[in-house]
């Protein structure tokens, strides 16, 4: 029987990691994922789990010793959030490209300046080109589940990529949910143990990895990890099918709200789903306007095809970006959601808002104005508002 | 664990850096990796880190390894914490009973990747207590990128950051002591050595530093002919002018103990470590007196200072 809890999105993510015993954690602490390492230091130190915890100086260094672990032949986890992940940047791209399958427990927080503790996408959303896999979370449940297919997927002998299981700092990371955790036989069984093929320790071989590779070798290592993200796509539906069969809870490349019949479609990540999901409903309640929402679950590796199948017959969608990316146009998922239209010639308008930067909240109200919005665009087709900030202060 | 110095058995042991690599001829960086990694037991194996720069990226050439051991190359600033990550692994496989065989964990930087750039990353794996050795082969600037200075660059050296020119007599600043540094993290062993004529110095301290439980660090002089400016067949000497005039003194801390390794019976001034070497060249032109003088009262200083803790 699965057990009934009532945890935070960082408990229930520290609890997923006592579960699966990763043999080494480096970790360093920053808001809003510190309390990730304390969890787990407070089960190490009661003799809950055989975890070895790595005490860095800085998240450059827990990224680093992540690297030498996984390359040793360990499976190893890692937290942060915000400015941390920002000093492992550079460590991000090589833990991807020695194809090093490390999970990072990322709690989504907005980088500085001004700093600024909340939430938002910026850390992860900066991120995206690293080679790293991302899987977002609406809710505690999902993170803790999305945290248990994190090694299968990540381990994968297809694919053999790092994996961010990402939530919104605060807003998820500290809020406390109902939630249903599984038993830990039953995820010592689906996680596995890992035993990677090659590795620096293996008996009888010797490996030397992080090779300087010039210009006649360095693209096809480029294209094998471009592969290795296609592949993936496969990994995260069979690890979501599997996942299914033991817990009977469905995950995807996204979540579809109420979309069979929907006309007007808000494409979002993250928190600010559940508040999306009321104001869909409300909406179809009091109005029965046709609406409904598209969450995204995985950003890498990119679902194109199939989010451009969802989307292609709706009037209007707006897709919000919890982080800007300076473009001076429009924000990373927002770019990608309208280029994965274009081939399918969907004759969708698409709007491309702003919204909770920093922590700011959206509220139920914003969304109604949203698809009230959308209404309006697909009569009109007049579009004065292409990338407008959601609950701005104008004065 | 420590074994009579038999010179002949010792370098008679079987290569671990294997020839084929593409550093310069007189360099001391690969001489330094071959003369620790003869310092492991034969019968022991390795993983051997290294942080970007001129050892990297020659003898790591995709698709080709001169390393006969195991071997991980991260980035520049953090050869401490990935090796830290590659011993805490061997630990817990080990436990675990995944590993059955004896590792020992080596890493080298240069200057740049040690001193500099990779200072947090080395201070915090020294403090962590990993079983590991930090090798820096010290060649006093960033010569991968060409000679720029570095905080191991010595007073007045002339470098492509420091230029020697009119309005400018070379680097500004005295060295920094890294060794002592590394010393007063209170880690086990901790030691200075460089090329002596039958390497008894450089090998007994490289024993040491492996096979001492605990964290240890092995700062290494390493001549770099292209950027000091010295004939390549000049190396040994270079070495030997830069311990008798004590520019750089032979000692090692252990377990908190000062020791010095080697006192010149005859300490050599300054100048004839200076002199053969290019990059001091403007010190011996007009004005450069003050200036050997101003190198040569630093050297006392330290000097006497290291004695003193020696209680010498």
């Amino acid at each position: 029987m699965a057990v009934r809890e009532r945890l935070s999105g960082n408990e229930a993510v520290a609890y997923a990691i006592r579960q699966i015993a990763p043999d080494v954690m480096p970790a360093f602490p920053i808001t809003p994922s510190t309390e990730i390492p304390q969890y787990v230091a407070n089960y190490i130190a009661n003799g809950k789990v055989d975890t070895e915890f790595i005490h860095v100086e800085s998240e450059h260094s827990a990224m680093s010793a992540a690297v030498g672990a996984s390359a040793a032949g360990a499976r190893v986890v890692t937290a942060t959030s915000s400015c941390g992940m920002a000093l492992m940047w550079e460590e991000l791209y090589v833990a991807a490209s020695d194809r090093l399958p490390v999970v990072m427990a990322l709690v989504n927080r907005a980088l500085s300046g001004p700093i600024n503790i909340n939430a938002d996408h910026s850390d992860s959303m900066g991120a995206r080109d690293s080679g790293w896999i991302q899987i977002y979370a609406e809710s505690n449940q999902e993170v803790y589940d999305n945290f248990l297919q994190a090694y299968p997927i990540a381990e994968n002998p297809a694919v053999r990529l790092p994996v961010m299981i990402c939530q919104d700092g605060f807003i998820t990371s500290h809020g406390v949910e109902n939630i249903l955790l599984v038993e830990d036989d039953k995820v010592k069984e689906f996680v596995g143990e890992y035993c990677p093929e090659h590795y620096l320790l293996k008996e009888k071989e010797t490996m030397a990895i992080g090779p300087y590779a010039v210009s006649n070798y360095y693209m096809e290592t480029k294209r094998a990890q471009r592969e290795a993200m296609k592949n993936a796509k496969g990994a995260i539906l069979e690890a979501a099918q599997r996942f299914e069969r033991m817990t009977g809870r469905k995950y995807g490349f996204f979540e579809e709200y109420r979309m069979e019949d929907a006309e007007y479609v808000i494409v979002i990540i993250g928190s600010a789903a559940g508040t999306c999901k009321a104001a869909v409903d409300q909406i179809r309640e009091t109005t029965g306007k046709k609406v409904g929402l598209l969450k995204i679950r995985v950003f890498r590796p990119f679902p194109e095809e199939e989010l451009a199948a969802a989307l292609k017959d709706k009037k209007a969608v707006a897709v919000l970006d919890r982080s800007e990316m300076f473009s001076a146009t429009g924000g990373p998922l927002g770019a990608e959601v309208r280029a994965a239209l274009y081939d399918v010639k969907s004759r969708a308008e698409v709007v491309n808002y702003f919204y909770g930067l920093g922590g700011r909240d959206i509220t139920v109200e914003d969304f109604r104005q949203i698809y009230d919005r959308l209404e309006e665009i697909a009569q009109t087709h007049i579009i004065e508002d292409m990338y407008a900030y959601i609950g701005l202060r104008e004065k | 664990m420590e074994t009579a110095y038999n010179y002949k058995e010792v370098m008679s042991r079987p290569e671990r850096l294997a020839p084929g690599h593409r550093m310069c001829a007189g360099c001391g960086g690969t001489v330094t990796v071959r003369a620790v990694l003869r310092a492991l037991h034969p019968e022991d194996r390795a993983v051997v880190g290294n942080a970007t720069g001129c050892l990297e990226v020659s003898t790591f050439m995709y698709p080709y390894t001169a390393y006969e051991d195991s071997y991980i190359h991260n980035a520049f600033e953090n050869a401490g914490a990935t090796l830290s990550g590659v011993e805490t692994a061997y630990r817990v496989l080990k436990k675990k009973g995944k590993i059955k065989e004896n590792y020992k964990f080596i890493t080298f930087g240069g200057d740049g990747g040690t001193y500099d750039i990779g200072f947090q990353s080395l201070s915090g794996a020294m403090e962590r207590g990993h079983d590991m050795v930090y090798v820096c082969y010290d060649n006093g600037a960033y010569m991968n990128t060409g000679t720029q200075r570095s905080s191991a660059t010595p007073q007045f050296a002339d470098t492509t950051t420091t230029p020697a020119g009119t309005a400018s007599s070379g680097k500004v600043q005295v060295r920094k002591d890294l060794t002592a540094i590394m010393a007063d993290h209170h880690i086990p062993y901790a030691a200075q050595t460089t090329f002596t004529a039958n390497f008894k110095d450089l090998h007994t301290k490289a024993q040491k530093a492996i096979y001492t439980p605990g964290a240890a660090f092995l700062n290494v002089m390493s001549p770099c002919p292209r950027g000091w400016g010295y004939d390549p067949s000049e190396l040994m000497n270079i070495c030997k002018l830069a311990v008798e005039t004590c520019y750089w003194p032979l000692y090692e801390v252990a377990d908190g103990r000062w020791i010095l390794s080697y006192e010149p019976k005859k300490k050599l001034p300054i100048e004839d470590f200076l002199r053969p070497q290019k990059r001091f060249k403007h010190l011996f032109g007009p004005g450069g007196e003050e200036l050997i003088g101003l190198f040569q009262a630093e050297v006392d200083r330290r000097w006497e200072e290291l004695r003193e803790r020696c209680g010498s």
